[in-house]
């Protein structure tokens, strides 16, 4: 049988890809709400 | 609660270390420690990652069911968000386990899919957690959405045992259980450690991702909680007049906890 090295290194390069796909979606996830808390406290201010 | 947060932080990075530590290892010991299969070659390697990603699918949506049916019961917002990052991490390693299955049934199957038990009951899983996102974002306001995403993901809880019962009751292409079986573990021991060591690491991986995205919610939720209080924070004028201000910002849902 030929020994299907590149099938198994599409397995493990999908599984890291898509992992840090979700990990570079989470981090934005996180910058957005930062932002959000930072709008919100300046529109709180001014609104007081 | 400034403990609390530094405590949950401290889990997270812990967590985080540890798991990038352990899968370098399985990795290490997937491509070099355990022996080739003398069948499938190195297209066997791939259960060290295929094995691993079905058992978070499985565990993300018990830990989805446990969250819905507490919300349900119990109506707090903490286990809302426990579902929801719950069902997020489910779809991603769902993805994953239909993905790298795909990769696997091509060299050893001659096919990468094949409407079979297995396969399909998986892909139905698939569709459960994309419903659960849809209810999410179509029901409207987000309490209700809420309801109706754990009335959903109750529901579609059944699909579980049948997917794992799925090789028992029908014939199909896909293998029986050969780790968790009666007869014990059907493994020569190389492989059983190498599967051990992936196992344990993607599951802590799991929980530092659980922790991160309950943190992200959390985040979320008292944001909207604190823009609902600004907005209906009362603005007397006189003794007699009261207004509310508005800052032009939608409110998108409110914590109870």
């Amino acid at each position: 049988m030929d020994d299907n090295l590149g099938y198994l290194f599409a397995a493990f390069a999908v599984t890291w890809l898509m992992i840090a796909g979700y990990l570079y979606y989470l981090n934005g996830q996180v910058k957005t709400l930062r932002e959000d808390i930072e709008d919100f406290e300046e529109q709180a201010a001014e609104g007081r | 609660m400034q403990s609390t947060r530094q405590g949950t932080g401290r889990w997270t990075a812990l967590t985080g270390i540890i798991s990038v530590v352990m899968l370098l290892i399985a990795t290490y010991m997937a491509f070099v420690y355990a022996p080739t299969d003398a069948a499938q070659g190195n297209a066997q390697r791939i259960f060290y990652v295929h094995v691993p990603m079905a058992w978070l699918a499985y565990l993300a949506y018990v830990v989805l069911f446990i969250g819905s049916v507490g919300y349900l019961w119990k109506r707090n917002q903490t286990f809302d968000r426990l579902a929801r990052s719950a069902a997020e991490l489910g779809f991603l390693f769902t993805t994953l386990v239909l993905i790298t299955g795909a990769i696997w049934g091509r060299p050893i199957w001659g096919t990468w899919w094949q409407w079979e038990a297995r396969l399909t009951t998986t892909l139905i899983l698939w569709f459960i957690y994309l419903g659960y996102f849809m209810v999410r974002s179509y029901a409207g306001e987000p309490e209700r959405a809420a309801r109706f995403a754990a009335v959903l993901a109750i529901i579609g809880a059944i699909d579980i045992p049948i997917i794992h019962m799925s090789v028992r009751w029908w014939r199909t292409l896909h293998p029986e259980p050969i780790v968790i079986n009666t007869g014990g573990p059907n493994l020569p021991d190389s492989m059983l450690l190498t599967l051990l060591v992936s196992f344990i690491g993607f599951t802590i991986f799991y929980a530092h991702l659980m922790l991160q995205k309950m943190q992200v919610e959390m985040a979320r939720d008292r944001l909207a909680e604190r823009e609902a209080d600004f907005l209906m924070r009362p603005v007397g004028r006189s003794k007699n007049e009261t207004t509310y201000p508005t800052t032009g910002r939608e409110v998108t849902g409110a914590s109870e906890d």
